[in-house]
């Protein structure tokens, strides 16, 4: 029986750029379905009817939603360039820094570039106090993963596994989310292991085959968001 | 014959979910371990330095390196002690169903009894009304993705979905003393059914906290806040 990959995802996704590049990584052939996320589409809608979100994989007409169990599901099913290592102690430990990062660091990153911005106009004075605190959150954030990485190429040792997929959002969008809104949150001086690692991440195949345009995602954030909380 | 595969310490609160959920694990597959118990007003150095991202029990430590976060912690003891009975399907497929499902549990359902607790009256109302709603989309999706079998059990033996499930929502009688009924039957009688269920497996029996330790520590909590 022929086998059927399709992805829902969106573009500029995070989320499903990692299914892709997990994809990518084993060589399977998929049909990616891209979503307007102002307007989902039936199919969509009846694949993830509990959280109505991308990325969603189906193979062979079963749906699998939520990022990191769709990468679990990849690598179990199937097993060539396997991307999670085979002892179970490493394995907690990738899974647990990639909950690390979806449930600490994005909302930090968030906070930190556009949060003051968000919503009703605040007083200056305590914009910038907040401001200066959700950077130093991020800042702490980051330390654990520059800790984390120690002399190692990759998160996942001498290839990439599932814990640099996950880390595309520190890999890449990080980056994008810097320059679309003028807060500088990782440095070289304070990350120079976590720098060195996002510039051999983006340089894989399966990886770097699978970044949104970078110009296009800043205009995307930027027009979003709006301008940031760069100090004007 | 299990080989002992090294020492097992489980660091802990009585009261926690999140820590009912190891013990259970760590019963289930037989493996015998020491536990200790953190005052988690006043937790101790060891705790901070074998998890120092997030401070917080459950933390397992085996062989001196240690694992935090329960639902990792329930897949390590799973990959490590690779025997029966086995806590998750087989089936990639399978496997990846329980995950959502205990995710959806731990990101929405779990939340939502804070939000209860921390909320009065009218508020408190709304977010009973809340919680059921979200029961609702639980009830359903668990019948449509696994028609005609239990993903809480594994034939008469708690599995993964069971063990996440159930050490939260088998205290639901604690939290019907202590605050007032939460889970209403008439509105989501399919997942307390689920959940009585589960209660009657003499193992969550066993490990769930004391009934009565829990109702008087959740009306202190209660009164303070």
């Amino acid at each position: 029986m022929a086998e059927e990959v399709l992805v829902f995802g969106a573009w500029g996704s995070p989320f499903s750029r990692r299914v892709e590049m997990a994809l990518k990584l084993k060589g399977i052939e998929y049909k990616f379905i891209e979503e307007d996320l102002t307007n989902k589409s039936p199919s969509l809608l009846k694949y993830n009817p509990v959280h109505k979100k991308i990325p969603v994989l189906v193979h062979n007409g079963k749906p699998v939603a939520e990022s990191l169990v769709i990468l679990e599901y990849i690598d179990e099913t199937w097993k060539d360039h396997p991307i999670l290592p085979k002892d179970p102690y490493e394995r907690a430990n990738a899974r647990f820094w990639a909950k690390f990062i979806d449930e600490k660091c994005l909302s930090a990153i968030f906070k930190a570039c556009w949060g003051a911005c968000w919503g009703e106009e605040k007083e200056h004075e305590k914009a910038e106090i907040e401001h200066e605190k959700a950077v130093k959150e991020v800042s702490e954030l980051l330390q654990f993963l520059e800790n984390e990485l120690k002399e190692k190429r990759y998160f996942g040792g001498e290839t990439v596994g599932l814990l640099d997929i996950a880390a595309n959002t520190i890999g890449y969008w990080l980056g994008v989310f810097e320059e679309a809104s003028g807060v500088e949150l990782l440095t070289r001086e304070k990350f120079p292991k976590l720098c060195n690692w996002a510039n051999e991440f983006v340089c894989v195949t399966a990886i770097k085959e699978n970044l949104p345009p970078r110009d296009k995602l800043i205009a995307y954030f930027r027009n979003r968001f709006g301008a940031g909380n760069a100090s004007k | 014959m299990e080989e002992k595969k090294g020492e097992v310490i489980l660091f802990g609160t009585w009261a926690s979910t999140f820590c009912t959920r190891v013990e259970l694990a760590l019963k289930l597959k037989g493996i015998p371990y020491e536990y200790v118990e953190e005052d988690l007003t006043n937790k101790s150095e060891l705790l901070l330095s074998l998890n120092p991202v997030h401070k917080k029990v459950p933390v397992l430590v085996h062989n001196g390196k240690s694992i935090a976060e329960s639902l990792i912690i329930l897949e390590y003891i799973e990959e490590c002690w690779n025997t029966t009975p086995k806590l998750l399907p087989e089936d990639p497929y399978q496997r990846a169903k329980v995950r959502f499902w205990a995710n959806y549990y731990d990101q929405k359902i779990v939340p939502s009894f804070y939000i209860i607790f921390g909320s009065k009256d009218k508020e408190r109302e709304k977010a009973i009304e809340d919680l059921s709603q979200l029961l609702k989309v639980f009830e359903e999706g668990i019948e449509k993705d696994f028609p005609g079998q239990s993903p809480f059990f594994n034939g008469e033996i708690l599995g993964y979905l069971g063990i996440v499930i159930g050490s939260h929502a088998c205290n639901y009688q604690a939290v019907d003393e202590a605050i007032g009924v939460v889970l209403i039957s008439e509105k989501n009688p399919e997942f307390l059914s689920w959940v009585n269920a589960l209660k009657n497996c003499p193992l969550m029996g066993e490990t769930l906290p004391p009934h009565d330790k829990l109702v008087a520590r959740l009306s202190a909590r209660l009164k303070s806040t």
